[in-house]
């Protein structure tokens, strides 16, 4: 699609499919080559989204998990709130948190804005909602299984989490690996917040936008073909993480 | 058929209940007073009245839809009534009473773990993890070659074995089972039965329930016969069995079909 874009935008070069076929070859090149630019992109990427994802599994378990075991007024409220903040449009939580975090905001002191800090915060603010909700769904399901046996054993409910988050552990690697999908192909918070600053803030999605507007299709190409080989990666983890757990009965 | 079952140690629950018991207060009588369970609009226990004592093994029988499920969940404290009361030795069914019970379901709730894992959960959650208690608890019920299999993994018969023998890590004053062998194989059926014998022997209290009054011959000490949701006939085995005093049990024990 951005390829595609920036063919309309040159000008002065002619966009045919020799142009795509020496962008590949260049990209290609790119990564084979163990490019120190590229590489340190894909590092802070990873850096980001992974940070991100572990206080996102910190809190959407544990929230995920107790709205699935407790009942309390208000608790539907909850359930609804988890599934439709699953689907936050990144931009719009990159302006909350450019609010939040901008010299005028709340937490301006901090001088937090336009670092790889304020792209985590972004990040985890984005995939939280879907962890804890995709939580709440696998642990009620096997709660709805485990809570008389649980009340006969006379388990707390602490208890009765940790034990309901170790039985669920193959889906919720599952339900992790979704999350950070959705952080690392994800442009518009990290954008607002991160401001694609070169060696500081550029993650692969960002630079691909950027390399692609200013029309070096190699790299942007290079990018995408990693990006697209992590989501591959993480799509076959978690279809054996399913088979295993089919295989060892455990699902 | 596998012999060394019905040569099991006999240390695993010895003398716990006795030493339990003198610890905290006994759980009875059992009294039973008026009970009520409502639910749907249907009114599924009703009025029922009930005494156990403290010896032997108590099998409630009764046809399909009777109440026995619901009534051991009462009894367990896993549910509340609508109205009246169960007393276990002068005490509602609370937590303190429920850890000092354990109940076995009709179909086998297993962790999504090892075989093993399933028993030590249980042992930890008494504060007595020790492998040579599992390992001893895995012999009795059979089950120490499969010691390392997922529990899910296992057959029916295998599966409600490892959930008596995670029942009696508990040490249980009380044993509740709600049909634990329908539907399984001979050799679990045994198996199961078995122990069943050994723990009550043992000073344990075991109310069991099942429809298959051949097993209710083999099991029973006393015999209460439900009938829509309330007692029929509460009776001595041997009684019970040669003499019924109520028709819905003389129809039951004939083979006849209840409404
Ligand atoms: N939670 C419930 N809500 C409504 N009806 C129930 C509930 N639990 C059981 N029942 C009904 O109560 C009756 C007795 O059930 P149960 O105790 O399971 O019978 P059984 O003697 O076969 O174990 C059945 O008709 C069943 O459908
Ligand atoms: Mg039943």
């Amino acid at each position: 699609m951005y390829i595609l874009h920036s063919c309309g935008n040159l000008r002065n070069k002619r966009c045919n499919l020799q142009d795509f076929a020496e962008a590949f070859r260049l990209a290609f090149g790119l990564v084979l080559s163990g490019d120190r630019d590229l590489f340190e992109i894909i590092v802070l990427s990873l850096q980001v989204s992974l940070s991100a994802l572990m206080i996102s599994c910190v809190i959407g378990f544990t929230l995920g998990t107790l709205v699935a075991v407790t009942r309390f007024p208000g608790r539907g409220l909850a359930v609804v709130t988890f599934n439709t903040l699953m689907g936050l449009p990144p931009v719009v939580v990159g302006l909350l948190v450019y609010l939040l975090l901008s010299r005028a905001g709340p937490l301006g002191t901090l001088g937090l804005l336009y670092t790889p800090t304020a792209m985590i915060i972004a990040q985890a603010i984005l995939i939280t909602p879907i962890v804890a909700a995709l939580t709440r769904q696998i642990i009620e399901d096997l709660f709805s299984e485990y809570d008389e046996l649980f009340q006969s054993l006379g388990l707390s409910v602490w208890q009765a989490m940790g034990a309901l988050l170790w039985d669920a552990r193959y889906s919720l690697i599952t339900v992790a690996l979704a999350g950070f999908g959705r952080a690392i192909a994800e442009v518009g918070a990290v954008m607002i917040v991160g401001g694609n600053i070169d060696h500081l803030t550029r993650v692969m999605t960002t630079a691909i936008a950027l390399e692609t507007s200013k029309g070096d299709l190699a790299l942007a190409l290079a990018l995408g073909i990693v990006l697209l080989a992590i989501s591959m990666t993480v799509n076959a983890l978690a279809l054996s993480m399913r088979a295993t757990a089919a295989r060892q009965a455990y699902a | 058929m596998r012999e060394f079952t019905l040569q099991m140690p006999h240390s695993v629950n010895a003398g716990s209940a006795s030493k339990a018991a003198a610890k905290a207060a006994s759980l009875f009588p059992l009294a039973v007073n008026a009970l009520i369970f409502e639910a749907g609009g249907r009114r599924l226990i009703d009025r029922l009245d009930l005494t156990l004592s403290a010896a032997g093994t108590t099998i409630l029988m009764g046809p399909n839809g009777a109440g026995k499920s619901l009534l051991l969940r009462l009894l367990h404290g896993l549910i509340l009534p609508s109205d009246g009361t169960i007393s276990w030795g002068g005490k509602q069914p609370d937590r303190d009473i429920q850890r000092r019970q354990a109940l076995v379901f009709q179909k086998p709730v297993l962790l999504r773990r090892s075989v093993t894992d399933n028993i030590d959960f249980v042992l930890r959650l008494h504060g007595q993890a020790d492998a040579e208690r599992r390992q001893e608890l895995l012999a009795r019920v059979g089950l120490l070659e499969l010691a390392h299999q997922p529990a899910r993994r296992l057959s029916g018969g295998e599966q409600q074995r490892l959930a008596l023998a995670r029942a009696l890590a508990t040490r249980p004053e009380v044993l509740l089972l709600d049909e634990p062998t329908s539907s399984l194989d001979p050799a679990s059926v045994l198996m199961i039965e078995q122990i069943v014998r050994e723990t009550a022997a043992r000073g344990v209290k075991v109310i069991f329930v099942t429809h298959d009054i051949g097993q209710a011959r083999r099991l029973a000490d006393d015999v209460v016969f439900l009938h829509r949701g309330s007692v029929a006939e509460h009776a001595p085995a041997a009684a019970f069995f040669s003499n019924p005093s109520s028709s819905v049990a003389r129809d039951f024990l004939a083979g006849r079909i209840i409404l």
